[in-house]
Parts: structure tokens; sequence; C-alpha cells
């Protein structure tokens, strides 16, 4: 039993990865559908979009790179389906350099799909550096980093950019961030400008942003893919971050059960009174 | 000289950005404001300089023919041609005719630079995978305490995790998310927070000089 | 099925797969893809910083003849001497005048650090200890919770002064403080985990449906 699990606890790490490759792949060739609870701080970002008076502007400024693509497209995604279908009119910037392009191309597809035009439903600024030198500028005026817009076009020029000079003139920001930024939004935005901020970040970064919602400076979440997939639940269109979310339960269980069987292995191979 | 000018420099800055926080003055404002603008530009090229180094260190290799000098011809190759890309063709989609050829540049974005960055960080989800199982023992309490805690988050905040468990371990995961880990996190921000501002401060007061480099 | 005909496709996969060779063995494949994101990576970051930077900050207002922040000739000059004293940056390959370097280098440091250390200040700090100061009281499960939350914020700051010796009662607040901390760790690889499995999934999705095509 000793040998058992001695070489058990050691085996090849190749199986494990190819253990985690079939708990991906099975489930996508099968599929599975899984029952989802909206927690209450998706919900609460949800509500506060809802809450906007139609055609009011909102500031979504995303900041990901191509790394994490598979959670935040899909927030990005349901985030912009609900605000079109609300008619706010969308400002995005793209305060992440590798992203910038990402951004660009994610923004055209989801205005394909509803049918927004460029310059009156939404308006891409595109990327500046120094994230918290663009916080703090845009405070008092977004032509102050965003003279003009992504293609190079004056803001002025822009119908819904008229009149929009900074955060008093848009009704939330949410940002979509997968970066240190996330934190300038808060630090260098929320707090001295007051404006409404909500935040969806990854799911690595979810854990440590409880703390600004229970001190209010913040007033939402969405966390990773699983945030997606509840916003996706409450516009009532699922999509990519539903269909993961099933496929990630079986992930995680199989993870769960690898931690359990170690641990198991570790205490009855000996290996622990070894240790001590 | 050599290192007064650049301290004296850093401290006049510092300390004029700071004061300028508290005085509510339209010529103070405008002053950040230029400041951030400055900051922005000097740091662009910060970051061009950064691109340089990189060109330096994979050209001296190719030349040297150091072991694997033909993977950085490769790193060459491919930050000049997208260079070249970047100033020939379109760089975005808006810049397309409808209809046309995206541009070798946003090809090159869309086919080669996202799978790249996208799988190196998919990469990481088999290596926690296998971390889990071969280093993830409950050998302290505190051990136990972090294993339990990650157990119940990961299988909380997942559907199959409320199937198997009637909704308990989202409940309980709920609750580790809103109370010891805000208390926790709370903590870590407090203590990262006057660090910061010590730091900071030590940088302005040229307590801090190690940006300066050797002499 | 119906695999992709899309040569970019093809090349997206053709990269996929040799990052993902890496988990069998370390091989030139994985090497050769690296070493591309490397380069193509750090060419995509020279054209952007050019186009989306110093073109709209700089060349443009300058071209424009007008800077909109400050105008007049006292607004080109602000304009120009940023740029300068970025170039200054490139003195850090000579070897005789690699001080002068250090100019730009304490400018960027300067103008991070005023601000830096009053908002951290403000809002790491005083903005994280106010919800803290609380009224105790135990009549309802959230008045409760922000006791759990007042005591566990403590005893972790306890755990991380250093100042004292942990033994005796301070020791006994920073175990309750290195178990508070412990739980938001655990947290965080829970969430950590989430994370790297959803890009697992959306490179699997990317080779199923988009390459493959044998998902819908």
């Amino acid at each position: 039993m000793k040998k058992f699990f001695d070489r058990l606890i050691l085996i090849d790490r190749r199986v494990i990865f190819l253990l985690i490759s079939l708990s991906v792949i099975v489930p996508l060739l099968v599929k599975i559908e899984l029952p989802l609870e909206v927690t209450p701080e998706v919900r609460r970002v949800f509500e506060l979009v809802e809450s906007l008076p139609d055609g009011s502007r909102i500031l979504i400024p995303c900041e990901y790179a191509p790394d994490v693509m598979a959670e935040m497209e899909p927030m990005l995604y349901a985030i912009l389906r609900q605000c079109y279908r609300k008619n706010l009119k969308v400002i995005v910037t793209a305060l992440y350099p590798t992203g910038v392009n990402l951004i660009e191309k994610e923004l055209r597809y989801m205005a394909d799909q509803t049918g927004r035009k460029y310059g009156e439903d939404y308006t891409y600024l595109g990327y500046r550096p120094y994230p918290a030198a663009v916080i703090l500028s845009m405070g008092q005026d977004f032509r102050q980093s965003f003279a003009v817009d992504f293609y190079g076009t004056p803001l002025d020029s822009l119908p819904m950019m008229k009149g929009v000079k900074n955060y008093k003139d848009v009704g939330l920001v949410l940002t979509v961030n997968a970066t240190g930024g996330t934190e300038y939004w808060i630090i260098y935005g929320r707090e001295r400008y007051n404006f409404p901020l909500a935040i969806g970040v990854t799911a690595v970064m979810g854990a440590d942003y409880y703390n600004y919602l229970k001190t209010g400076q913040i007033v939402g979440i969405i966390p990773g893919l699983k945030g997606a997939a509840e916003y996706e639940k409450l516009i009532d269109h699922p999509e990519d971050a539903i269909r993961g979310m099933n496929i990630q339960s079986i992930v995680h269980l199989l993870i769960v059960v690898f931690v359990l069987i170690g641990n198991v292995g570790f205490f009855l191979s000996g290996q622990y009174r070894r240790k001590k | 000289m050599r290192r007064q000018l650049p301290l004296t420099i850093t401290f006049v800055t510092a300390f004029t950005l700071a004061v300028q926080y508290f005085i509510p003055h339209r010529t103070f404002e405008i002053l950040y404001e230029v400041s951030q603008v400055w900051l922005q530009i000097v740091g662009a090229f910060a970051m061009v300089l950064g691109i340089v180094s990189l060109w330096q260190l994979h050209w001296n290799k190719a030349r040297g023919r150091k072991p694997g000098w033909g993977y950085s011809v490769v790193t060459l190759v491919c930050l000049t041609a997208m260079i070249v890309f970047g100033f020939t063709g379109p760089t975005k989609l808006g810049e397309v005719k409808a209809g046309g050829w995206i541009g070798p540049f946003n090809w090159s974005y869309d086919n080669v630079l996202n799978p790249l960055s996208a799988t190196m960080f998919a990469l990481l989800a088999y290596f926690i995978a296998s971390a889990a199982y071969r280093a993830f023992r409950a050998r302290t309490a505190i051990a136990t305490i972090l294993l339990l805690s990650a157990v119940i988050v990961m299988l909380g905040r997942v559907p199959l995790g409320d199937v198997i468990s009637f909704g308990l371990f989202s409940k309980i995961a709920n609750w580790l998310l809103y109370v010891p880990n805000v208390a926790a996190k709370r903590a870590i921000v407090i203590g990262v927070g006057l660090g910061v501002a010590a730091m900071s401060l030590k940088v302005m007061l040229g307590i801090e000089r190690s940006y300066m480099g050797g002499e | 099925m119906s695999i992709s005909t899309d040569i970019g496709v093809w090349v997206a996969a053709f990269f996929t797969l040799c990052i993902f060779s890496f988990l069998y063995k370390d091989n030139p494949f994985y090497k050769f893809a690296e070493h591309v994101a490397v380069g193509v990576s750090a060419g995509y970051w020279f054209v952007v910083l050019m186009k989306e930077t110093l073109q709209p900050a700089v060349f443009l207002p300058l071209k424009q003849g007008r800077w909109n922040l400050v105008p007049g000739p006292l607004g080109i000059f602000l304009l120009i001497l940023p740029v300068i004293i970025g170039l200054l940056l490139f003195f850090r390959f000579s070897k005789r005048y690699n001080y002068i370097a250090r100019i730009p280098i304490a400018l960027i440091y300067g103008i991070g650090a005023g601000p830096t250390l009053v908002q951290y200040l403000q809002n790491s700090v005083i903005r994280q200890m106010q919800p803290t100061m609380i009224k105790i009281s135990f009549a309802s499960w959230d008045s409760f919770s922000e006791v759990l939350i007042a005591v566990g914020v403590v005893c972790g700051l306890t755990y991380f002064f250093f100042s004292k010796e942990h033994r005796g009662t301070i020791g006994g607040v920073a175990k309750v403080g290195i178990w508070t901390l412990m739980i938001g760790f655990g947290a965080t690889f829970g969430f950590t985990v989430m994370a790297r499995v959803s890009l697992l999934i959306g490179r699997f999705v990317f080779l199923m449906r988009d390459w493959l095509g044998v998902i819908g």
C-alpha cells in the first residue's frame, strides 16, 4: 500500500497534463449544462448599467492584452450587448499597449453584430502610456490625453463626444481590466473625481478587490470568466463564458481530486513521518 | 553634479507635485497636467530605449555566434518585420478599405502575437494542476487553512460545486471572500500603502538612489 | 467537422501547438515560437508607442503649432522640452556620458513619486482604515462580520510588525493574523486556478472550433 502511494505521488507530470487536457476536451465535445447562480457583486454592476438613462454615456476603459483574452473578451461582449440594448453611448480607451488592436477588433465585431455606428454609438480613444497620468488628466478634460480618437479624428468631430468634457459627463466608469491599472482607476480616478466605478477583472485579481467593494470605492466586480458567465445569464445571451464555466467545473473538480489524492498519498506513504 | 542634478530634479518635481495636491489654484492644476503629459512623453522614450536594448542584446548574440544565436536572428527578423509593417501598411482595422486585406501588421497581430501570448498564459493551468498534485500539502495548520480556503473557493465559484454540495460551498466561499479575505487584503493594502508612501518619500528626499545606477 | 481554410488560423494553430509542445519537453519548436513572440511583441510596442503616443501628444500639436493645455509659444516650448529630455535617455549607450541619462529618469521618478505619496496615503491607508474604525456591535450578522473584519485587519497588521518579537500576547495576535492572511491567500489561489483554467479553455475552444471545426 505504501509503495503504491509512493509511486502515485511521484507520477510523471505529463500524465497530469494529459488528464487536464482530457478534462477540457471531453466536456467541449459532450455538452454539459449546469445551473449558474448570479453573485451580488456582479448583479450590482448589471443593475447599475440598467439604471442609466437611455442615451447616457458610459466610459469603458479596457486594459488587457491577448494573454487574457479568453476571460475578458466574453466579459466585454456581454457588457457591450447590455449597453447597446439600452442605447448607451460607449466611450472606450485601451490603456495597455498590446491590447490596443485587440480592443478595436472586439469593438468592431460587436458593432457589426448589433448594428452600431462609430462616432454615434461608440468611440474608441485608443492608447496613451502611463495610465495614472491619463486617468488624472481625463478628470480635467478627455482631450488633454486624447485630443484625437484612435483614428486621428478630433473628438469634437464625433457626434456623441460633443459636450463630453470629463468624468462628470459620463454616467458610469466600468473598467474591464487585467492590469494593476485597476487600482489606478480607484486611487487616481474614483477617489479624486468621485465618479461611480465598477470593475471587470481577471479571476486572479478578483479576490483582491472585494476589499474595495466593502469600502464603497467600487460599486461592483465582474471577476473572471465566472463573472462574465453570470453577466451573460443576466442579459439572457449565453455565449462562450457560460460554455466555459461548465467546462471549468470539471477541471476544478479534477484539480481538487489531485489535491486530495496528493495529500492522502503524502500522509499514507510515510513521507509525512519521514519529513517530520 | 552628476548625482546632485538628478537628485535635485527628483526632489523639486516630487515636492512640487505633492504640494500642488493641496492647492486648489488653476496654475497648479495646469502644472500638474503638464507634468502628466511630460511623463507620457518621456515615458514613451523610456519604452523605446527598452526596445533598442532588446535589439542590441540579440544583435550582439547573433553577431558573436553565441549559443542559441539562430533564435536571436528569429527575434531580430520578427522585430524588424513588425516595425516595417507598422510604418508601411495599415495598423488599424478602421484604416482598411471595406472588403480589403487587413494588412501584414494587423494579420501578424491577430495570427501570431495573439495566439502566442494567449497560449503562454494558458500553459500555466497545467503547471498549477501539477503543483497542486505534487506540492500542495497540508503539512502544518497554516498550510491546511490555506488549502481548505483554496478548495472551498475553487468549488464554491463553479456551478458543479453548488450541485455536489447543495449550495453549501458557494455560501461558505462567499463568506470567505467577504469577511476573512477582505480583512487579509485590507491589512495587505494598508501595509503596501504605507510602504509605497515611505518609498516615495525616500525617492523624493534622495535617500533611495538605486534608480540612478552606479557612478 | 469543417477544418479551417484560412491560412491565418493555421498559422495561429501552429504557434499554439508549438507552445503546447513544451508540456512534453523543451524543444526547438517551443524556442522558435518563444523568440517569435518576443520579436513581434517588441515590434508591436514600438509601432504603438510611435503612432499612439508620440504622434498625438507631440507631433500633431507641433504640426498644428499649438498646444491646447498651454497656449502660445510657451506651450510649444513645453512640448519640445520633454522630447529633448526623453532623447537624453539614449546617452545610456555612451560609456563616457551615460550619467546624462539620469536626468530623464530623475524626472520620471519625481513626477511619479510626488502624487503617489499623497494618493497612496489617502487611498490605501486612510480610506482603508476608515471602514475598519467601526462601532462594535453584535446586533446583526453584518455588524458581527464587520467586527471580525476589524479584528482580522488588526491581527494581520500585527503580523507584519517586526519591530517587536512575536511572543506572548503579540505572538498570539500575530498568529490570528497569519491565519487570516492564509485564508486570503487561499482565496487568491482558488481564483488564480480559475483564471488559468479559463485561458486554457479559450485556447482549446480556438483549436477545436476555429481551426478543426469539431464544435459549434
